[in-house]
């Protein structure tokens, strides 16, 4: 059984392997880090975040400075997705954002069943017009 | 020999233990901040008269009929304060009406209030108990009004007063009824209510702990004076309070109608389920979650004072129906700061966090988080002892608001069923001004703009965000209308609220975006703005799975301008836009001036410009993946430039017709995901490379680095130092104008020694 961790990440239950969701490539022990799968790139944040104001007359410009932050990409080696994205500090040891109980969550999804499609997301509920417009019928 | 304790507790019998408490008990020489009160989050025990009318066997409809009364009763008042209210927060939303138990534990709130106001004052309110109660020279009867500011006592910041009434019924103490404003003003050394340049809590104004100002249903007029002398706003500090008063006697009232149609057991009993059920599906909520632990890291870049790098994590730990936010490795509080927060206003923020982001359709009563442990460091930044100055707590606060949608989103991704959609980070920063001076009427104000409350939405798993959607703390506060506020103040908006093209949360779903605002200054003889909006160097609003953040946001000013003149003159050189102004430098004259955005109040002069920008949210998943229709959507309504179409989204398209080359796209976006393959490197390679010991040396940088044991702490221009995690200290910071005023000394210095060099 898979279960989707998130938008980009699975657990293959009966393996104890974190996959990616895209391409089915294996990632590792579940009971591990996900992100030693992975690929990782420091980009530089100003190549996302573009200077809007003028670098040359300003110090700030709508960018990040390089040296009070650093975007982490990480990337599915099979098929180069970006699983995450990490802002951090230069050096800073990355977050190990996960790190689940997986007997648990064999138990938990042993008495669930198999999962069945990714669920629904609740929508607002559209409120009807509650005022009549002038000379029109109220809906 | 016995040392001196043991001698003391030898020889204490049991009653003279009693008489002694009795004696510190009566003899106290000040009521200060209750940490038994104020670190304690969870619902209290049932009273004994809620276990007897919980054991009868209450009719469940009848209960719900009472539950809807009070509800139409809240929104009833809450629409009279805000009807009524002269405060800008009043007017557009930022208020609450709210319903206690006997105990103090909040209940019910207006279905649009703002929840955070309502679970802060369970705090004063059980001060009162405990205090005043029983005190013969206060005592609570009928007719008792109090008021409350301060947030050592219960309070997100100073400028929130509280009106808390208890509400009797045949003697009996049945509930607490209460309203709260963002009423800005408070005296404090900034106008405006939120000083960050106040650096004791002497400089923050108006320090009310819970007393009494309402008696026999009358305000108190010595005690109102006295207030009014204390604000620069004396028309707002009376007004408001008699808005408040009047709102709760209406709650009042309707809740009396309750209590004779329906009795004082469905009444005591109905608010107490509220409660208990809203804890139990709370656990069973978590229950339901994976079993581990989930990480989250943010950094705060400035004090807005200074930049600094404040590191303010969280670990989530589920096992069963428990839960623990653990914040703990973050830097220690600021003595001469305005940034502090304390833990009871921090759980408050959780408590919204959570109401906000992760499980918006439980009903808004505190008994969201009483199933929650919350683990901190002691005189760390988000909990402060209470010597520090909090008057811009908002700084750690709005962070604390988004900081468990991502986190959480790892938890629940996984589960059979949605609460809400899963999103990334709202934007998170108090991005308004401040304003203080004369008005055109001839009168002394300080306040806050309204367009606090426009933050942009974060983008969702299954949709963009929404821009300029509603304030981090609040769903349904509204940036306010400004004509109305330009008849009262005499800023005027060059422009109100422009989408700001390319500042946007790239992702599979873009975030919400946010506004541009510039502003000036007509018809007054003495003006002035600040602001109080950090993340110029480093993101505050993150994305989540794959989605990029918010950009980076500063301030920017034309100062030495008259602007009407110039618009009178030459309007051509006027553009409604912070990036071609700034850029072009067309205005003659103009000293062209970009900071981070968390300025100090300034005085503006007629006609100088002022401009920042309302933030947006961070981005959902992989850019790749977003719809290249939706891109080139965004295109076309000028939120995107069509360079960035192409570079971020790598989207190929007709520029004059705007049709997506779908065939181009997917070789441009396949090339990229095989540059990202060749680019991107190993995890544990990267790691063992990139990985430092400690911070850069050259980081004024604040909280653990790997071990959460080891907390630096690294104040600019000063010596880093280290210290345990469970024994902080407060840091001095020193003045960032003497600091710059050395810098200014060694480079003369430097000059002068290279000039008399041969």
């Amino acid at each position: 059984m898979k279960v989707a961790i998130t938008e980009y990440l699975e657990i293959d239950l009966e393996r104890e392997l974190w996959q990616c969701r895209e391409c089915g490539h294996d990632l590792g022990p579940a009971r591990g880090n996900y992100k030693e799968g992975l690929l990782v790139y420091d980009r530089d944040p100003r190549e996302i975040h573009r200077p809007l104001l003028d670098p040359a007359k300003y110090a700030y410009t709508f960018s990040p400075d390089p040296r009070w932050c650093a975007l982490l990409e990480y990337y599915c080696p099979g098929c180069g997705t970006m699983v995450e994205t990490e802002y951090t500090v230069p050096g800073h040891p990355p977050v190990r954002d996960f790190e689940l109980d997986i007997d648990a969550l064999k138990a938990q999804w042993a008495a669930r069943g198999e999962p069945d499609g990714q669920p629904q997301v609740p929508q607002p509920r559209a409120r009807a017009h509650h005022h009549p417009h002038h000379g029109g019928k109220r809906r | 020999m016995a040392t001196h304790d043991e001698t003391a507790t030898a020889a204490l019998s049991a009653d003279e233990q009693a008489l002694l408490d009795r004696f510190m008990h009566d003899n106290r020489l000040f009521y200060g901040p209750d940490p038994e009160i104020m670190r304690d989050h969870h619902i209290a025990p049932r009273s004994a008269e809620e276990v007897k009318v919980l054991g009868e066997a209450l009719d469940p409809h009848r209960m719900h009929l009472v539950r809807g009364r009070v509800q139409s009763a809240l929104d009833e008042s809450f629409t009279m304060v805000e009807q009524m209210g002269a405060a800008p927060g009043a007017k557009w939303g930022d208020l609450i009406t709210c319903v206690f138990t006997a105990s103090g534990d909040l209940s019910q709130i207006a279905s649009t209030g703002i929840v955070v106001f309502g679970a802060v004052c369970h705090y004063p309110i059980r001060f009162i108990r405990k205090y005043w109660m029983d005190d013969p020279s206060v005592g609570v009867r009928e007719g008792d009004g109090f008021i409350h500011n301060d947030s050592r006592y219960g309070n997100i910041h100073n400028t929130d007063q509280s009106l808390i009434m208890p509400l009797y019924w045949e003697g009996r103490l049945l509930c607490w009824i209460a309203s709260t404003i963002h009423e800005g003003e408070n005296g404090a050394i900034e106008p405006g209510g939120m000083p960050a340049v106040a650096e004791s809590r002497y400089d923050e104004g108006l320090k009310m702990c819970p007393f009494k100002i309402v008696e026999n249903f009358r305000i108190r007029r010595d005690i109102l004076n006295f207030l009014q002398n204390s604000v620069r706003d004396p028309k707002l500090q009376s007004e408001d309070m008699k808005v408040k008063l009047h709102a709760v006697l209406r709650l009042r009232e309707r809740i009396r109608a309750v209590l004779e149609e329906f009795g004082p057991d469905y009444l005591v009993a109905t608010l107490r389920k509220n409660l208990e059920d809203t804890e139990a599906e709370v656990r069973r909520r978590i229950a339901e979650l994976p079993d581990g632990t989930v990480r989250l890291n943010t950094f705060i870049d400035g004090t807005l004072r200074e930049h600094f790098l404040h590191k303010m994590a969280i670990a989530i730990h589920v096992k069963g129906d428990k839960m623990t936010f653990d914040l703990r490795g973050s830097g220690p509080e600021l003595t001469n700061r305005s940034i502090n927060s304390t833990v009871a206003s921090l759980k408050t923020c959780l408590l919204t966090s959570l109401y906000q982001y992760v499980w918006p359709d439980l009903p808004h009563n505190m008994a969201m988080m009483s199933p929650i442990d919350v683990v901190t460091d002691r005189n760390s930044l988000h909990d402060c002892s209470n010597d520090v100055p909090t008057s811009m707590s908002l700084i750690p606060l709005f962070r604390s608001f988004t900081l468990l949608s991502a986190p959480m989103s790892k938890l629940a991704y996984s589960l059979p069923h949605r609460y809400t959609a899963m999103s990334a980070n709202h934007y998170n920063q108090p991005a308004t001004f401040v304003y203080g001076g004369l008005t055109q009427h001839n009168e002394v104000t300080g306040n806050f703009c309204a367009d606090i409350n426009g933050n942009g939405g974060g983008a969702r798993e299954n949709a963009d965000g929404e821009h300029a959607l509603s304030p981090v703390f609040g769903f349904m506060a509204d940036t306010g209308e400004m004509e109305i506020a330009e008849e009262e103040l005499p800023y005027v908006r060059l422009v109100a609220q422009e989408l700001a093209r390319d500042r946007m949360g790239f992702g599979k779903y873009r975030g919400g975006m946010g506004y541009e605002q510039m502003t000036t200054v007509k018809e007054s003889s003495f003006w002035g703005f600040m602001t109080g909006q950090c993340g110029a160097k480093h993101p505050s609003a993150y994305g989540l799975f794959g989605g990029y953040a918010s950009p980076a946001y500063p301030l920017a000013k034309i100062k030495g301008i008259n602007i009407f003149e110039v618009l009178k003159d030459d309007p051509d050189l006027f553009k409604f836009s912070m990036v071609e102004l700034m850029n072009e430098q067309a205005i003659p004259g103009g000293k062209y001036i970009v900071h981070d955005a968390g300025m100090a109040f300034e005085p503006c002069a007629e006609g100088e410009v002022y401009m920042i920008c309302q933030g947006a949210g961070g981005g959902y998943g992989d850019v790749l993946q977003r719809d290249p229709a939706l891109v080139l959507k965004d295109v076309e309504e000028n939120l995107l430039s069509p360079a960035l179409a192409r570079d971020i989204f790598k989207v190929q398209f007709d520029a004059e017709a705007l049709i997506v080359d779908a065939q181009a796209t997917r070789a441009a976006r396949d090339a990229e995901r095989a540059a990202r393959k060749r680019r991107g490197r190993p995890y544990l390679d990267f790691v063992a490379e990139w990985v430092t010991r400690e911070p850069p040396a050259d980081l004024p940088y604040f909280g653990c680095w790997d071990d959460p044991q080891l907390i630096y702490a690294s104040p600019p221009g000063g010596t880093r130092v280290r210290m345990q995690a469970g024994r902080l200290q407060g840091v001095w910071m020193s003045n960032p104008k003497d600091r710059r005023i050395a810098e200014l000394e060694a480079e003369l210095a430097s000059c002068r020694g290279a000039a008399t060099t041969p």
